[in-house]
């Protein structure tokens, strides 16, 4: 074999070489991306039904109408106050059913951090409190309400 | 337990639907792992309530039933009001479950398996009425600090297990026994684990009363995890705050049990009658022990519309606390006159009573129907708000359902 033929010799390798590395590099992509969009090819009992896909509500502090979507809180000043400091132990509708003045929340407050846990809240108190009084003020019955929301319907024997 | 179920039947494809979207690497979620938005879901499902329950509260839950829905004799799982105090207990099982009774007055603590109480003591099966002390918490002026219950937190289910008495005289009851409280595994709101959401108890008589029971069974079946599975405390006619969930120990005290939500205004009311929205010292405030007589009318719903000349079939039931139920009346002008209906005698004793009435009603309008129970005591239920105390209990007034006859 001459220089020259064993030098193409070795080019021939190096460039079979590439082309080989070059299609592994190709078809390995091409599985990874393929595996990206269709994770569950590799299962093969697994079925293959697609779904609709809707976005879920990923933004907690979304607004709507005046209402703060994942709580169901009044937006007004002091909403993040009240949705960062009550609304870790219990749920916010603890806090909406109920109708108090600014001295039945301070007592209220006092209560939870006597026997629930509840940390200082320091200057947040005010604001909590003005937030509340002003949003869920007491609305008088009386000893007995009227009968409201009624839903009317046929009755059938 | 049943959320577990639930998971493992559920597919893939159905988390999927309940979610919303796809799980991207759904696939690869391993067998019994809950995705977090699955977490604390819909409350129907999870707990097998009937859709037109109301749910008061998520954290911890609180649902009502509304009137209709409790029209059935024995109430079905599906229309049983839920008041929890803390969060659910997670990973309960039931073969390392035990009960301890313990306390100042115990002769000797002793600790049982469940297989233990299940085959060690007899069991007995009684229908029990179990009614929120906040029911009708809603109707008070001022308003009430707490979940704002109108009517349906009540139910009387089918109750199957052994008489605490008979654990409780197993392990021995030293004579200065007063009280009895129980533990449970409930978890605190503040996820602090050495607080208790709850620990409430009632005095030895009540505790030694054939009815008073520790749980394995309601209808028939084991207790659903939301109303105590696997072992529940229940005293009928009693605030249903006694009737323990998870309990695990039982304290013979010797002294009034000073648990969780047995001092300061917790299920207490003023000694004596107070004005609306007078502050009351802790001192003057007693423990609520029998529920008032009580009624509902479950049958029709509210808003029905009759035609002219039709009578109209309605039934309830009504219960007394410790008491029975004598006399049932209803009124279709608004109390002025009074009719008797038929009331049934209980099933058992604590057990609710079910009533009935043909109405004829004078002319076409807007009606209402109140309906009154009377206690062996001679006490009716009042057409308005019984005495206002600080944390709305006890509201027995009068229910009523809206008629219009065209």
């Amino acid at each position: 074999m001459t220089k020259e033929e064993r030098f193409r010799a070795q080019v021939k390798k190096v460039y079979r070489l590439v082309v080989f590395t070059f299609s592994l590099f190709i078809v390995t992509g091409g599985i990874l991306v393929y595996y990206m969009f269709n994770p569950n090819f590799l299962n093969f009992d697994s079925n293959t039904e697609t779904f609709v896909v809707t976005p879920i509500e990923l933004d907690e502090d979304r607004i709507e109408n005046g209402i703060h979507v994942s709580t169901g809180l009044v937006d007004a000043d002091g909403l993040m106050t009240v949705v960062n400091n009550c609304t870790n132990c219990h749920s916010a509708k603890l806090v909406t059913q109920n109708r108090m003045s600014a001295e039945g929340w301070n007592t209220t407050i006092k209560w939870m951090q006597e026997t629930q846990n509840l940390w200082d809240l320091g200057k947040n108190q005010e604001v909590i409190v003005s937030y509340l009084v002003k949003n869920y003020p007491p609305k008088s019955k009386g000893w007995r309400m009227v009968l409201t929301d009624i839903d009317w319907y046929e009755l059938e024997d | 337990m049943k959320r577990k179920e639930f998971i493992k039947k559920a597919t893939l494809g159905s988390f999927a639907a309940i979610i919303g979207t796809e799980i991207v690497f759904g696939s690869k979620i391993l067998e019994g792992y809950t995705p977090l938005a699955l977490q604390e879901t819909d409350p129907f499902k999870l707990f097998k309530k009937n859709p037109e329950m109301v749910v008061l509260n998520d954290k911890p839950w609180n649902i009502e039933a509304q009137a209709h829905l409790l029209d059935d004799k024995i109430t079905p799982n599906s229309s049983m009001f839920v008041r929890n105090n803390g969060l659910i207990p997670e990973n309960i099982d039931i073969d390392s479950w035990t009960l301890t009774i313990d306390g100042e007055s115990v002769t000797k603590e002793k600790t049982y398996t469940l297989t233990e109480l299940k085959s060690k003591f007899k069991q007995h099966t009684y229908q029990l009425t179990i009614e929120c002390g906040g029911n009708g918490r809603s109707e008070f002026d001022p308003p009430a600090k707490g979940n704002q219950w109108t009517v349906g937190a009540v139910h009387c289910a089918s109750w199957t297990g052994i008489r605490l008495r008979d654990v409780l005289e197993d392990a021995g009851i030293k004579s200065n026994a007063v009280y009895i409280g129980f533990h449970a595994k409930d978890i605190h709101l503040s996820q602090d684990p050495k607080k208790e959401p709850i620990s409430r108890g009632c005095p030895m008589p009540k505790a030694l009363q054939d009815e008073t029971i520790l749980a394995f069974k309601m209808n028939g079946k084991d207790i659903p995890i939301v109303h105590g599975y696997p072992l529940r405390l229940v005293a009928g006619g009693w605030p249903a705050s006694v009737s323990g969930k998870w309990v695990d120990r039982i304290s013979i005290r010797n002294k009034i049990h000073d648990g969780a939500k047995m001092t300061g205004t917790a299920y207490r009311i003023p000694c004596k009658p107070v004005a609306p929205g007078e502050k009351v010292k802790d001192e003057d405030m007693c423990i609520i022990e029998s529920m008032p007589v009580k009624s509902l009318i479950t049958y029709p719903k509210t808003g029905a519309i009759i035609k002219k000349g039709e009578a109209l079939k309605i039934r309830g039931h009504a219960w007394a606390g410790e008491l029975e139920v004598t006399k049932m009346e209803y009124s279709i002008d608004f109390g002025s006159t009074w009719t008797t209906c038929p009331i049934e005698s209980p099933s058992n004793r604590l057990a609710w009573q079910h009533f009935s009435a043909t109405v004829n009603f004078p002319q076409e309008g807007y009606y209402e129907v109140w309906a009154r129970a009377t206690d062996t005591n001679g006490k009716a239920q009042p057409m308005l708000l019984p005495g206002w105390n600080p944390k709305g209990y006890l509201n027995n007034a009068c229910h009523r359902i809206a008629i219009k006859v065209k």
